[in-house]
Parts: C-alpha cells; sequence; structure tokens
C-alpha cells in the first residue's frame, strides 16, 4: 500500500498519544487492552449491554421478527451517521443534513409528478441535486474558512425554506403527491424500500445498503489514500496540506458523501411512504451527529471509524424501540432514552480509559 | 489558484449532469400513469365578492412549518378574504412568545381585525389586551375553547378536542374495537392529549399511549411497528394527523398484526385509503372551515355588527366523520387540498 505515512488510521488508539513502543512502557500491554482501545470497541459494549437489557427486560423483543423492526429503524439513522461520521472524522460537520433528506425527496416526487415523467427521472435529478448541495457546503466551507458549523446553519435554514416554500408553490399543499401510481415506482419501491424474507422475518432492504455502506466506508478508511486523507485533513489541516494532501478536494467530497446519504435515504423516504411532508427531517441532524459522536468520532475531528457509528445507530434504534418493547410508561418516553443513551455513552467512555490506562 | 483552476474544471460535469437530466426528462420517459396529467383541475370554492371597502385581517396561528392542517386552514381564510374584499396578512409562529409578538405586529400595522390560535393563551393574554385597548376586535379559532371568553374575544370558531375524542371512543365501541392505541406525534401538545384523554372517556375498551417523533417517518413506522408487536391484543390503531395515519397501516403490515386504523384530521391521500377501505374512518373538525369563519366573521362584525354564537357559545367546526359512506363527496374537495 502507498498509503501517506502520516496520521495513520486510528487502529492503534488516538494518535499522538505518548511515546513509540520502543519506550518500553507500552511494549507489554497484553492484546485485549490494545483491542479495547480501538474507537469502536467501547461502543460496541454499550450496544451490546443494551440489547441484553431490553432482551431481559422487553419479553416481546425475543421474538422472530422484533429485531428487524429495531435493526430497520437503526439503519434509517445508520445510512446518514456514515458520511456524518467520516465528514466528523475530516474535521467538519453538517447541520444540514437532516432537512437535505427531505430536500432530496421532495425534488424526486414533484418533478415526477410535475412533468409527469417516469419516477426515476426525478430520482436522478435529485441524486445531482443532493451532490450539488454538499458540493456548496464544502465549497464554501473551504473558500470562506468559517466554522462549517455557520455555514451549513446557513443552508440548514435556507433548505427549511425552501422545501416549505417551493413545495407550495408547485403543488399548492405543503406536501408532495402521491406518486405511488407512476411509472418507475414500483421499480424504485423495490431498490430503495423492498423488504427481504429471510427465514420469515420481513427484513427491510435498508439494513443491508447500512451493512454494505459500513464496509465500503471501513475499507476505505483504512485501506485506501483517500481514507487517509480524511484522517489527515481532521488531524491537521495545515500539516496534512504541506505533506500534499488535497485538503480542500477531500472536504469538497466529504460533504458530497453526506448528501449522497441524504439523496439515499430520501430516496427511501418517499418510495416507503409515497408523499412527502415539507416540513419533516428537522431535528435529524442531531440524530445523525449523536450517533457518530457515540460511535467513537471526536467532535473535534481526526479520529474515529466507520463500524463505530454502525453501533451508535444501532444503540439508538435499540433504546428507542427497546423502550416500546418493554411497554413503559411513554411519559418518560424521551427522558429513557436521554438516560440510556448517556448511560452506554458512559460505558464506551469507561471501557476506554480503561484500555488505554497503564 | 490551483483552487479556483479546479472548481472550474468540475463545472463542465455539472452541466453535463444538468443537461441529461432535462434530456431524459425530455426524451420521452414520461409516465403513463399517474402525476399531474392524471390530476383533476379545477378552481376552489368562490362566491362571488362583496363591493365594501377593503379592510385589513390578520391570522396569526401556531403552526409549525410544512404541515398539511395549517394550510387547509389558510386556504380557508385566502376564500374568505377574496370575497368579502379582505386583505389578508397571514403570520405563524410555533413558540407562543413569537405569536405574541406576531399579534403585536399585527396591531402595529392597525389592521381592521385580528384571528388568532390560543394554543398556549397564557402568553397570548397580554398582546390580545393591547388589541382590545386598541379597539381591534379579536377572534379565536381551533384551539383556546376553554379560554377564549376570559381573554376577551369576540367569538370562537373549533373543534372542542375533548369532545372530538368522546366521540371518537364512542365510534370505536360502535365497531367493536377492545383495545387501541393512540398514536402522539408531538409530545406536549395539549389539544393531542385532550383527544386521546375524551376517547379514554367513552372508550370501554382499553386504550395506550403512544409517542412518536412526528418529524421522522421511518422513526413512526418502525415504533408503531414496535408496539403492535409488543401487544398482540391491540386492535385498532387511533392516529392523531392523516400522514401518520397512512404511515400507521404499514406498521400494521409489517407487524402482522389485524389491527384497524383510524384517525383524526383528513387530507386527499387520506380520503383516497378511506374508499380502499385501509383505513376505517377519519375524524373532521373542517380546518377550512375554522379559517373561513374566522375571516368572514370579522367582515360581519364590521359590516353588520353581528357575532357568531351571540359573543356567548363557541361555534363549533367539528367532530364530522368521514367514512366509507361518505367518503366519495369528501374526496371530491380534499382533492383540491380545502378538505
Amino acid at each position: 500500500m502507498s498509503a501517506a505515512p502520516q496520521a495513520g488510521p486510528a487502529v492503534d488508539g488516538p494518535p499522538a498519544s505518548g511515546p513509540k513502543d520502543t519506550d518500553g512502557r507500552t511494549a507489554h500491554r497484553p492484546p485485549v487492552l490494545r483491542l479495547l482501545a480501538r474507537p469502536e470497541v467501547g461502543v460496541f459494549l454499550g450496544a451490546m449491554a443494551v440489547l441484553v437489557f431490553f432482551l431481559i427486560a422487553a419479553p416481546s423483543l425475543r421474538q422472530g421478527g422484533s429485531m428487524a423492526t429495531v435493526l430497520y429503524q437503526s439503519s434509517t439513522i445508520g445510512i446518514m451517521a456514515l458520511p456524518v461520521a467520516l465528514l466528523m472524522i475530516g474535521g467538519e460537520f453538517d447541520l444540514s443534513s437532516g432537512v437535505a433528506v427531505i430536500t432530496s425527496a421532495l425534488t424526486a416526487s414533484m418533478l415526477s409528478y410535475q412533468l409527469t415523467v417516469n419516477v426515476w427521472t426525478g430520482v436522478a435529478v435529485a441524486l445531482v441535486l443532493s451532490l450539488a448541495v454538499g458540493a456548496l457546503n464544502g465549497w464554501m466551507v473551504v473558500r470562506t474558512r468559517l466554522p462549517s458549523f455557520l455555514v451549513t446553519l446557513g443552508t440548514f435554514l435556507i433548505l427549511q425554506g425552501v422545501n416549505l416554500a417551493v413545495t407550495k408553490l408547485v403543488t399548492r399543499n405543503v406536501a408532495s403527491d402521491d406518486i405511488s401510481d407512476m411509472d418507475g415506482f414500483g421499480q424504485a419501491k423495490k431498490v430503495f424500500a423492498s423488504s427481504v424474507d429471510i427465514g420469515g422475518v420481513q427484513v427491510k432492504v435498508t439494513v443491508f445498503y447500512w451493512l454494505a455502506f459500513a464496509a465500503l466506508a471501513t475499507w476505505v478508511l483504512l485501506r485506501t489514500k483517500y481514507g487517509n486523507w480524511i484522517f489527515a485533513v481532521g488531524g491537521s489541516k495545515e500539516s496534512a496540506r504541506a505533506v500534499g494532501v488535497p485538503v480542500d478536494f477531500t472536504k469538497i467530497t466529504l460533504f458530497m458523501l453526506v448528501g449522497f446519504g441524504g439523496w439515499f435515504t430520501g430516496m427511501h423516504n418517499l418510495f416507503s411512504f409515497n408523499t412527502v411532508q415539507s416540513g419533516e427531517g428537522v431535528g435529524q441532524e442531531l440524530i445523525y451527529i449523536a450517533a457518530a459522536v457515540i460511535g467513537g468520532c471526536l467532535l473535534t475531528g481526526g479520529y474515529g471509524s466507520a463500524i463505530g457509528p454502525v453501533f451508535g445507530a444501532f444503540m439508538f434504534g435499540m433504546v428507542n424501540q427497546g423502550i416500546v418493547f418493554a411497554g413503559w410508561n411513554p411519559d418518560w418516553f424521551k427522558t429513557f432514552l436521554g438516560a440510556m443513551l448517556l448511560g452506554a455513552v458512559l460505558i464506551n467512555l469507561w471501557v476506554q480509559r480503561t484500555a488505554t490506562r497503564r | 489558484m490551483d483552487r479556483s483552476s479546479r472548481s472550474r474544471s468540475r463545472r463542465p460535469a455539472l452541466v453535463v449532469a444538468m443537461a441529461t437530466a432535462v434530456a431524459l426528462t425530455l426524451a420521452g420517459c414520461s409516465s403513463g400513469s399517474g402525476g399531474k396529467k392524471a390530476e383533476e383541475g379545477g378552481p376552489g370554492a368562490s362566491a362571488g365578492k362583496a363591493d365594501t371597502p377593503r379592510m385589513t385581517v390578520a391570522l396569526v396561528t401556531h403552526q409549525s412549518p410544512g404541515d398539511t392542517f395549517w394550510d387547509i386552514v389558510r386556504k380557508g381564510a385566502e376564500a374568505a378574504a377574496a370575497k368579502d374584499n379582505v386583505k389578508l396578512i397571514y403570520s405563524a409562529d410555533p413558540n407562543a412568545g413569537n405569536q405574541a409578538n406576531l399579534v403585536q405586529n399585527a396591531i402595529d400595522q392597525k389592521v381592521d381585525g385580528i384571528a388568532v390560535t390560543l394554543a398556549k393563551p397564557d402568553a397570548m393574554k397580554d398582546a390580545i389586551g393591547k388589541a382590545n385597548a386598541a379597539k381591534i376586535p379579536v377572534v379565536g379559532l381551533n384551539s383556546g375553547l376553554s379560554d377564549w371568553k376570559k381573554l376577551g374575544l369576540l367569538e370562537f370558531f373549533g373543534q372542542d378536542e375533548t369532545v372530538a375524542g368522546e366521540a371518537f371512543g364512542k365510534k370505536l365501541d360502535a365497531v367493536g374495537a377492545k383495545k387501541a392505541v393512540c398514536v402522539i406525534q408531538e409530545q406536549g401538545n395539549v389539544g393531542l392529549d385532550q383527544r386521546c384523554d375524551g376517547l379514554k372517556k367513552t372508550f370501554s375498551g382499553t386504550t395506550e399511549t403512544l409517542y412518536v417523533n412526528g418529524t421522522d417517518m421511518p422513526s413512526v413506522k418502525s415504533t408503531i411497528t414496535a408496539k403492535l408487536k409488543q401487544d398482540s391484543a391491540i386492535d385498532h390503531v387511533v392516529t392523531l394527523g392523516a400522514p401518520f395515519a397512512l404511515t400507521a397501516v404499514q406498521s400494521v403490515g409489517d407487524a402482522g398484526s389485524k389491527a384497524k386504523v383510524a384517525t383524526f384530521d383528513l387530507n386527499k391521500d387520506l380520503t383516497g385509503a378511506i374508499k380502499k377501505g385501509t383505513i376505517q374512518f377519519a375524524v373532521d373538525q373542517q380546518p377550512y372551515l375554522q379559517g373561513y369563519l374566522a375571516v368572514d366573521s370579522l367582515w360581519l362584525y364590521k359590516n353588520n355588527g353581528n357575532y357568531s354564537g351571540g359573543g356567548e357559545q363557541p361555534v363549533l367546526t367539528g367532530p364530522a366523520f368521514v367514512d366509507s359512506s361518505n367518503v366519495d363527496r369528501v374526496a371530491e374537495f380534499a382533492t383540491k387540498g380545502t378538505r
């Protein structure tokens, strides 16, 4: 592999975390502890703890098919949490990702409906638009050098307004029209929103995309030059630039990757629910970011993994649905959710600390 | 500088992509079914135009952006405004403090009448007091049934949410339901709680409450699925908004449950589902009527001194049931987005 040597993939703990192996102090660290120091292991244990807890507390969760529901919920968060995590490793984040999902879905739906064309046309145009929004976000961030918080907050508000105003202008309502009887809808539904029968259990196709995307992202992060660039620009932009990493290219493409994720999730929303309400999506960006952070990505960039956010999203889905499966008093729903997440993050943190302590 | 050359070299890619999209659109991949071509056109309700002097009415609601329900309220208000030679100023904010500011804004503009929703009556008290002091007539609509008189409003148009819930509960009894789950899409919304409470009061079976995240449909879908799997005794899913009812139908399928779905509030997709029989019935509070009557009543007050409800009683716009027996008639109007 001709990968650049700087900021190696985070397989051996946080970068620059002390002297080299030859120092003697870390040489005898048992392999178990070294494993525990990986960014995704803490969240893995946290997720397993939550899973075991609910398997005990909620008998109906043990039925076949219940786990499919949990995985479905996790996958719709997880597919977006992946590019969001990569972007965070690259040192930026995107507040517009929640409404961008709805922008994409509305574009595909309204374009197909208004022009009465095959829905695949709308799907293609929505992809172009989503990538363009991502590119614009990235371009503004690298050009203005403003914090991505500010730039994407701007995009978030713009898209929120555009979603509403354009939908109203075009359809005279605030939701898109039902496109389920149009040409191509059936095919698109198969691609984006079908189910697969596994031993009598209907598993939503998004679960498979989620895992496939995660495997792909892991490979890119750990085995390709581009993956090294991501760690490098997130760790130190200036030194990355100094050793020849194309910083602007990396950042812009990462934002476009989030755009792609938004398009995919948006298409799933559209083809599973036939119509889209223009006010949806607000607040989802924080859930994606939370899943990435719980999954071990640092808010400061330069550290994290692609597999961590998978468990982060699973934890979110598990807690979200587990509370319902357990049949707890729903008035406390949000409180349970917050407490479980904090607890899981604390386990995560404790594992990290224990593992990296000498 | 190498940055600018790189961005220039990317531009052709974008142009090609856009051109491809346009070409695809034009190159005959048009849809043979559905789409705008299949939608029947036709104007909304119109009834001539009054020759009274032009007046200005402000409608200030607690709508959150992109909600189909409020869009229908606004259309009703616009129809009345067009008929009555009224200039309508519509504004909305779900935050009660901001909504009160919008009322103040209307007072500053010296409008001839204000129609306002009272989702959080206490927060609106001062602003309404100032409107009364400025001798601007104020009417209430949609929410605030128990507070409108206290706050000195002229009239009120809306549905008693508890009464609607009670009617819903009786209907559930009539169709033989035993166990219902009441799905709340916005935790902490008083009106939604009142619907479920009213339902519990009259429904002789058991009722459970379920909270879902209304801004994320996949999450709504899986949460309802989870609930149905957790409790297989549930035979009716009750949603409090039309889009959530359509999602609940999918949840029922996913959970392999036999539960039936019924809902509060309507939209055009929902009338289609009632026709098909996938949704049993809907309680309609006629949001169009609320917007229409609120504006029209201010016109009547200014031009003829009338009070609907005599200034003593609220004017109820619901609950009206829509089911297979009357859905065809309602669907006609729902298609235009006015029911």
